[in-house]
């Protein structure tokens, strides 16, 4: 049932709403609305009752297992939201002076400088408000970099064939053509076919590391060499970040530019897709261009650095500076874990991935790189039990939701067919990847036995299997009574 | 360990299933010489007890202000509600609901949502979120492009749209050659010159922005400007305050044909200010631009049993399906935020969001009306304004501000830094949290402030 069909004309929430006033006769009348809008008319009872009988249709970390690909879900202190609401953060106004601000600004200040030191970078800006923002932060200071030497010929973007869909994506919102280049057997970027690729056309190259395939770049330091020896810049996508917290640095491995994924590394909340934040750190080089407003520390006073403080920047990404709560949040999470804390994030979620993909192997599944160290994540590909029993990596992951776990990545990344992107993180206890892996077992089980129940599922969840296609085809996106 | 559950008996099991010595070993694909050994320059963890007592003395050092700034960001009353039941797990801590079965909570509330914003802003079609309001008019500008019938890259943007929106999207466009024309202000009316714009009707352009109200709380002249852009082959983008609409006439009716195009910042419907952030920016658009929309949508369908169900739709347009086609690279919505405003509406209706917009729209007048007499302050401009106005005041503005600060009001935005013809003058906001006495003390604190500067004024020569 939807909310509007709990409305009942002239009911009203009354303690919510503020006492009648008067029509304003200094308003023209033609600007005036004639009809209200089709909002629902309900008690705070009716509303608190619906809403939270939502919440419980779906998943989420703090009820389920979730070892999405890719995702890092791990799980979201509680503190880091209380603490980001306090009532004074809350009540601030964007546009209020930096004096009445200074708790808050020395707050992001400080994240700053601890993401500097985490990515090895030379500066850091926290504008960007999700991933894919940092990316186009990314390479639009590529641009800059390279129209600011009159360098204008550069107008490719060179992609493994692995990335992440938002970077081919945020090339083209920056004016470039994408070159995509192939992965080898073993999981690495082709050397030979990104030698080929560079050439006086190439203005970056974008690469994720870990791939998105779950293994380290062994030759990473080789790769933005090449890359820079034929006069392009190396653009390192943080996406996998959790996996080298604290031990290696895209900085020291020679990088001019990356994003990180604070809901993703920091823990922040995904919030059922948002809001993310995607801070970038940079070379030397590229500092000039940095995204606006970033903090500025002067004798101890914290401040925004505005237009006027870098006149070369790409600009600005948001109206008022960035999300800024779930910045409080990160903050809130890396002065928990501390320096030491952050080198086990990496430590543990390498080691409960690496144990998954030991006893996945040994319970019977197929990785695809079966020789390389699971990083944070690792595929596991379907193919040889779709061959056999019809069922899908789709059908598969549709039947562990009936188990009470939330699938894994399904069909990403594309080179890998049926796959299965599994990611546990380090907050998941050995109990859990348990049980994971008894669920992953009796499902296989049940596609060998009887398939048809496995490609019907789920069956035990609010919804059976919903029709795509007809969504797309016979668009409802909008109640109309 | 803070967030790590494993004791040391699970380690050492899980290290003999995988086969290596110790944890190190995980790692010994990566080049030995790239360790960095740890981060020195993070300090050392904290307990949640610790950082717990940080925060409040930080937020206890920022305080509390009697806030009359607006500019884009409003302070309104958030039903207690609202966030108790954001912050639920079950929202919280979702993600994107890519499996549908398992998040038909979030994607009915979101199909709720998009039904809301639709009739909020008279038009038929509604996205899931984007990231904030000056993000959404440059996306709201690339689609406009993109749909345009003559591959046209210009875009008419008048001066009195916000001007981070218009630094924003600057930003953003500027990289695929579009060129964004600025359109000026009649400085008697505050609003934009139409004999200037009739003046640029020879060059095409894909698109008119109109902002309603526009920056400076004014009302534009909606109806004529929109059947301009439709007469001259351009496409409507309107930019509005959400809360305006529950007042004002709906973009969708907007001259003959009604806008094409309705973004904004959600930020009044349940966001509270947040310094700034996490906000939410909204699109809307007539059905025949919904293939162009950017971002996630969400359907209703049937599931196996035929039984009602919702999941996201048309993703073809989008960058994890169509990669280097995809409409933009966007791969975020908002969600908690729009979860905010879907209860904040929800709990208000009709009627309580038409009273908050009227009780914030008298208490603006109202303020207005009382600072207006003070001598040396008078209002700019004579047109109709919703919930926020421009005050010219006879001492510098900064100074003002700084001493009504320090009196514990934030006196509202001055506009010297964006529009140097309004030095001298304050745009300023009253909200419906405002009472009596708020606006009695920010008139008189004023009329001291500046009848002391009167006095004694406080040159540099003095």
């Amino acid at each position: 049932m939807l909310i509007f069909e709990r409305s009942s004309p002239g009911r009203i929430a009354r303690a919510q709403v503020p006492a009648d006033t008067a029509a304003p006769d200094d308003l023209p009348a033609d600007q005036l609305r004639a009809d209200p809008p089709l909002l629902p008319e309900c008690s705070e009872l009716d509303v608190v009752r619906h809403y939270t009988g939502l919440s419980r249709k779906n998943f989420s970390i703090d009820t389920q297992f979730y070892p999405l690909g890719s995702c890092t879900m791990k799980y979201n202190p509680r503190a880091c939201n209380s603490l980001a609401m306090l009532p004074q953060f809350l009540a601030r106004h964007p546009l209020a002076d930096a004096d009445t601000g200074q708790g808050f600004l020395t707050s992001l200040y400080e994240l700053q400088e601890m993401l500097k030191e985490v990515t090895g970078m030379a500066a850091v800006s926290l504008a960007p408000m999700a991933g894919a923002q940092g990316e186009f932060a990314g390479v639009a200071m590529i641009r800059a970099y390279h129209e600011a030497r009159g360098d204008a010929a550069r107008d490719e973007i060179i992609i493994p064939d692995a990335a992440h869909g938002t970077n081919p994506a945020t090339a083209i919102m920056c004016g470039y053509q994408v070159k995509e280049i192939p992965t080898d057997r073993q999981g690495n970027v082709d050397l030979e076919a990104l030698r080929a690729a560079v050439g006086p056309r190439t203005a970056g190259l974008m690469l994720t590391n870990p791939s998105t395939l779950g293994v380290f770049e062994k030759a990473i330091v080789e790769i933005q060499r090449i890359v820079h020896a034929a006069g392009g810049l190396s653009y390192y996508d943080g996406a996998n970040l959790n996996a080298i917290l604290a031990r290696v640095r895209p900085g020291d491995m020679g990088f001019d530019v990356i994003h990180m994924n604070l809901h993703k590394t920091f823990s922040t909340p995904h919030g059922g897709g948002g809001p993310g934040a995607g801070p970038v750190g940079v070379s030397e080089r590229l500092k000039p261009y940095l995204p606006i407003p970033y903090v500025l520390s002067e004798r101890g006073f914290h401040r925004w650095a505005e237009e006027a403080d870098c006149p070369e920047s790409i600009g600005r990404m948001s109206a008022f500076g960035g999300n800024m709560g779930v910045l409080l949040r990160a903050f809130v999470y890396a002065r928990m874990l501390g320096g030491e804390g952050m080198r086990r994030v990496a430590e543990y979620a390498s080691l409960n991935a690496g144990y998954l993909a030991a006893e996945l192997m040994k319970a019977g599944f197929e990785l695809s790189f079966p020789g390389r160290r699971a990083s944070h994540e690792f595929i596991v590909t379907l193919k040889g039990l779709k061959d056999e029993t019809g069922v899908t990596a789709m059908d598969f992951a549709k039947r562990l939701l009936d188990y009470g776990f939330h699938a894994p990545t399904t069909y990403f990344p594309l080179l890998v067919p049926e796959c299965l992107l599994i990611e546990p993180t380090e907050t998941e206890s050995k109990e859990t990847l348990d049980a994971f892996v008894a669920a992953m077992v009796a499902v296989k089980r049940e596609a060998e036995d009887r398939p048809e129940w496995v490609k019907s599922a789920p069956h035990a969840l609010p919804v059976r299997r919903l029709d795509d296609v007809k969504a797309a085809r016979e668009l409802d996106v909008v109640w109309r009574p | 360990m803070p967030f790590i559950p494993h004791t040391a008996t699970d380690v050492a099991r899980m290290l003999e299933s995988i086969g290596v010595p110790g944890i190190d070993a995980l790692f010994d694909e990566i080049p030995p010489e790239l360790n960095c050994g740890g981060l020195k320059g993070v300090p050392a963890g904290l307990s949640e007890m610790a950082v717990s007592r940080l925060m409040h003395e930080r937020a206890a050092r920022d305080g509390f202000y009697s806030n009359f700034i607006g500019a884009g960001a409003y302070e309104h009353h958030i039903p207690a509600a609202v966030w108790q039941i954001v912050t639920r797990g079950e929202f919280y801590s979702a993600y994107t609901p890519y499996q549908a079965e398992a998040s038909q909570g979030t994607l009915q509330l979101l199909y709720e949502y998009q039904t809301m914003m639709a009739s909020l802003t008279g038009l038929d079609v509604s996205n899931a979120s984007l990231y904030d309001g000056a993000s959404a008019v440059a996306e709201a500008i690339l689609m406009a492009v993109r749909a345009g019938r003559h591959g046209v890259k210009r875009v008419l943007v008048p001066a009195t749209l916000h001007p981070r929106y218009r630094a924003v999207a600057k930003a953003t466009v500027r990289n695929q050659g579009i060129e964004l024309v600025n359109v000026p202000f009649d400085p008697a009316k505050g609003y934009t010159d139409l004999p200037a714009l009739e003046a640029m009707a020879s060059t095409p352009a894909a698109a008119l922005v109109i902002p309603q109200p526009n920056f400076f709380g004014v009302l534009e002249p909606v109806d004529a400007l929109t059947d301009w852009a439709h007469a001259h082959d351009m496409l409507a983008i309107a930019v509005v305050n959400p809360l305006a609409l529950a007042l004002l006439k709906p973009p969708g009716q907007w001259g003959g044909r009604g806008a094409d195009i309705c973004v904004g910042d959600g930020q009044p419907l349940g966001v509270p200010l947040s310094s700034g952030g996490p906000y939410f920016g909204f699109i809307t658009a007539r059905q025949a631009l919904v293939r162009q929309l950017p971002g996630r949508i969400v359907g209703r369908t049937v599931d196996a049993d035929g039984r009602s169900g919702f999941t996201l739709t048309l993703q073809a347009r989008e960058q994890h399906i169509r990669r280097a086609k995809a409409t933009s690279n966007i791969c975020s919505n908002q969600g908690l935020l729009v979860t905010a405003a879907t209860l904040h509406m929800a709990l208000l209706g009709p009627q309580g969001l038409k009273n908050v917009a009227l009780a914030s729209h008298a208490n603006t007048r109202d303020l207005s009306q009382r600072l207006a007499i003070i001598p040396g302050v008078e209002r700019v401009f004579p047109a109709p304004f919703f919930h926020e106005v421009v005050m010219r005041v006879s001492s510098p503005v900064p100074d003002v501000l700084r001493a009504l600060r320090a009196r514990g009001i934030l006196g509202g935005y001055a506009l010297r830094q964006d529009y140097p013809e309004l030095a001298d003058c304050i745009l300023v906001c009253a909200t419906e949290t405002k009472t009596d006495d708020d606006l009695e003390n920010y008139a008189q604190q004023l009329a001291r402030i500046l009848s002391r500067r009167r006095e004694a004024p406080p040159c540099a020569y003095k």
